[in-house]
């Protein structure tokens, strides 16, 4: 057993000691290096992907041992939880002691004062009784303070302040904890979803209804019931712009319920400013361009359809997208359109267009027509694409506001108009408003850690032996720094002027030859 | 947002050269006073307790203090009139510095912190008035202003020509107060912690100076006019003890204002990241100075590592990776 025992003992304390956790420090710090210089799958899987693809065996090896979610990685959660376990280890037996030292009256005055790092010694005619009271008075409710009675008659004072200094340093370290254990709840419980509403539309708070879900473990088991408000209808969407192109202002003007039988409420929701609701943020993330565009069908028919284009230069906002208009099952009458819409036109020549900024300035629609089977060879592309593979072209053209495309067979398309969207994103984390206590709580322990004194300061009072009555009284003041914040120095010296200035000095001429500092 | 004020940008911009101008003047001053100093470094030094072993043998403390301190010579020495005159020059040099963000603040009628250059900048006028600050409390510090100076002007280049851009309104993602909040504390933060760093490279040669043998060495020997390597390492820590809870703070409003902006407390933005790796070496600085086998010339190395990662998340995160803080106004 004690063969078990001793190994497991030391292996513990190794963890807990002060250099373990000072290397674990670092490992983290290295550990989350490559997560800032490495694209990460979490924050852009695109760009991770494409990464991966460039690099070949070299992306694969990086990406086989978690170098592309760092911060998700088996190792990076091995150095902060042994990072965790080592500071609960070191924080356990820290309470114990500081709560002893907390519960006991400072130590007893050392044998020689004179030896101490601080030290002084001054006479008075006051009496032994009287100088202790008028030194007490002296230290004041700052210092702990406990008066002893040395075998050999002489009164001695040991005081201490300063003990919210380790109280500070342990709510920090706890709070620290309980920040790790808060982000580690808020993870399971969060879930976060994004969708595209057009101007006009709405939405409910469903997973269903959401183009992009990010649930954490537990609400991915369907154990977090998202709560039940709906966006009703986002009323209008503004985008002011700068004359330079520079945006100031998104808005997104919105009608909502906080639950299916709530009344109806109005927010604005703009960048930093979400929608707060019951554990629930509304936040506006980006925006765009929907064109609106009418389409005669070969078979005669009259189409209408808006569709959501999205910006491919986040500058100047041109944007692409594509409309899919179905004919009747198998007769090829199937119309598909690819398209870029310029909000501000700038023609690039040859019949290119592009675009100058976000402004809407008379925007320009440019389309390619295709007809044929939509369903083209059956594999999965974005819904802002179009596969064209059993489709022919029939045209193309620049539209302006209000201007149509006429092809072959009755086809025709007119660009009507357009409305704005934007992309909304709902975030749930249940932990948040806690973790912000807690976090406050670490810079308050932080703030009594860094700023505050550990002093310890003794007197020993004592009559001058064998001198004539009345006996003048000797003090002698040591003082220890257990903290090396401050300069003590000075401060000691201070206390020593007011220790001395509280007992009435002796006659002259001894009164000179006292000496005060250190000798 | 209202727009821009060229007139007052222009003034602006012509505030900051001259800034730098005279923050050059006055570190030719100090440097003068390190340079040719050996007397007023004796005053100085006696006057202050002789509490600093002679371990290295410098001149000021083979002879032990006297009782009291001597009565002022009725002329300074020049070096130490010199001396004074840099204080004063730098003290007019923190005021146009600070005119010059003032004035870019009406230009832009915001907090004139959002771009690379005008973070710089502030945090260059936070590590002047850092270096004044600790003046104030230890004037024995007086002679290193150059050592102070140095990067600050450095970096005011840096921000004027590499960094440079022209005032222009926030964007919507800026648009909060929390960017007056966050973006000052991290910039008097990291004022700061530079102020920490370069006493921490004094301190490790001014330590290396005491453990060699080579002090005939003439132009080892400026070592020795540096204080104690003590004092050095002391102020280093005293400055980080003040920055530290600083910096701490500044990441907490930043998370706050992240929730408001990009709907997460912490998303591990590069940005984010390398506020982490500070906060953590920082973290290990404070504990390596309080851990035998680690403290002096060790923790030392660990203070400028911290600065290492503050400046490559300044300039690299800001110029080479993106991310969601891309507001380096560079093109």
């Amino acid at each position: 057993m004690r063969q078990l025992v001793r190994p497991l003992r030391t292996v513990w304390r190794r963890l807990t000691s002060m250099r373990t956790a000072l290397i674990l420090l670092f490992l983290l710090a290295v550990a989350a290096v490559p997560g800032s210089l490495l694209p990460q799958r979490p924050l852009n899987a695109a760009k991770t992907d494409a990464y991966i693809a460039s690099h070949g065996g070299w992306g694969r090896f990086l990406d086989s041992i978690g170098m592309f979610d760092v911060f998700g990685s088996a190792w990076f959660a091995a150095i902060y939880l042994l990072l965790f376990v080592s500071l609960v280890g070191c924080l356990v037996p820290r309470i114990r002691v500081h709560a002893r030292a907390l519960a006991r009256k400072p130590l007893p005055a050392p044998r020689n004062l004179d030896r101490l790092p601080e030290s002084g010694r001054f006479e008075t005619s006051a009496s032994s009784a009287e100088y202790e009271a008028a030194a007490r008075t002296v230290l004041g409710r700052r210092w702990r303070v406990a008066p002893r009675t040395e075998p050999s008659g002489a009164l001695t004072v040991s005081a201490e302040k300063g003990y919210s200094r380790e109280t500070g340093n342990l709510i920090f370290h706890i709070a620290l904890l309980a920040s790790l254990i808060l982000i580690a709840v808020g993870r399971l419980y969060t879930y976060e979803g994004q969708v595209i509403v057009k101007q006009g539309d709405g939405f409910c708070n469903a997973v269903f209804n959401y183009d992009s879900w990010k649930p954490g473990r537990l609400a991915a088991e369907g154990k977090v019931r998202p709560a039940p408000f709906c966006i009703d209808q986002m009323t209008k969407f503004t985008a002011t712009y700068t004359a330079e192109g520079e945006a100031s202002e998104f808005r997104a003007d919105v009608t909502y319920r906080r639950n299916v039988d709530a009344p109806q409420q109005t927010a604005s929701i703009a960048v930093n400013h979400p929608l707060r609701l019951e554990g629930d943020r509304v936040y506006l993330l980006t925006h765009g361009f929907a064109p609106r565009i009418t389409v005669h069908m070969p078979d005669g028919s009259v189409r209408h359809d808006t569709q959501v284009f999205v910006p491919t230069n986040p500058t100047t906002y041109l944007s692409e997208g594509a409309f899919s208009e179905l004919g009747k099952d198998g007769a090829k009458q199937d119309i598909g359109i690819t398209g870029l819409f310029a909000p501000s036109p700038v023609d690039e020549g040859g019949g290119k267009i592009g675009s100058a900024s976000p402004i809407v300035a008379n925007p320009v629609l440019s389309i390619f027509v295709y007809q044929g089977d939509l369903t083209g060879s059956g594999q999965p592309h974005s819904v802002y694409t179009i596969d064209t593979s059993k489709m022919h072209k029939l045209g193309k053209k620049n539209l302006r506001i209000g201007q149509t495309l006429r092809l072959d067979n009755g086809v025709s398309v007119t660009f009507d108009g357009w409305i704005p969207w934007a992309s909304l994103q709902i975030s749930h984390d249940p932990a948040q408003g806690y973790l912000l206590i807690s976090a406050v709580a670490m810079v308050i322990g932080l703030l009594g850690s860094l700023a505050i004194r550990r002093r310890r300061v003794w007197l020993r009072i004592a009559p001058v032996s064998g001198s004539a009555e009345p006996s003048p009284t000797v003090v002698t003041v040591g003082g220890l720094a257990r903290s090396d914040s401050g300069n003590f120095t000075s401060e000691f010296a201070a206390l020593l002027a007011r220790l001395r200035a509280a007992g009435p000095p002796v006659e002259a001429p001894s009164a000179d030859v006292i000496g005060a500092g250190k000798d | 947002m209202a727009g821009i004020d060229g007139d007052m940008a222009h003034l602006s911009d012509g505030l900051f050269t001259t800034a730098i101008a005279v923050y050059a003047l006055a570190m030719v001053g100090y440097t003068a006073e390190y340079a040719f100093g050996r007397v007023a470094r004796k005053t100085v030094a006696s006057a202050a307790p002789a509490r600093e072993l002679v371990g290295a043998g410098g001149p000021s403390t083979t002879s032990p203090p006297p009782a009291s301190v001597p009565a002022e010579p009725a002329r300074r020495p020049l070096a130490q009139r010199i001396g004074r005159w840099s204080v004063g020059i730098s003290v007019l040099g923190a005021l146009i510095h600070g005119a010059s963000i003032a004035v870019r603040a009406i230009a832009v009628d915001a907090v004139p912190w959002s771009n690379m250059y005008e973070f710089a900048s502030v945090s260059g006028l936070v590590g002047i008035i850092a270096f004044l600050a600790v003046l104030w409390r230890l004037p024995a510090l007086r002679h290193l202003g150059g050592f102070i100076l140095l990067p600050v002007i450095l970096m005011m280049f840096l921000a004027g020509t590499v960094l440079y851009s022209r005032a222009q309104p926030l964007v919507p993602a800026l648009q909060s107060y929390w960017l007056a909040i966050h973006v000052t504390l991290v910039s008097i933060a990291e004022g700061a912690l530079m102020t920490s760093a370069v006493l921490t490279v004094l301190y490790l040669v001014k330590s290396r100076y005491d453990a060699s043998k080579m002090q005939s060495e003439r132009l080892f020997n400026l070592a020795a006019k540096l204080p104690s390597a003590e004092t050095l390492d002391k102020a280093a820590y005293r400055v980080v003890a003040f920055s530290f809870p600083l910096y701490t703070v500044a990441i907490i409003c930043g998370a706050i204002w992240a929730e408001a902006a990009w709907g997460r407390y912490w998303g591990w933005d590069p940005k984010e990241t390398w506020a982490f790796i500070v906060w953590v070496v920082y973290a290990g600085y404070l504990h390596a100075r309080a851990t035998a086998g680690w403290k002096g010339r060790a923790a030392a190395w660990i203070n400028l590592a911290g600065f290492g990662a503050i400046t490559f998340n300044f300039l690299i995160v800001n110029m080479v990776v993106s991310g969601l803080h891309s507001y380096a106004g560079l093109s």
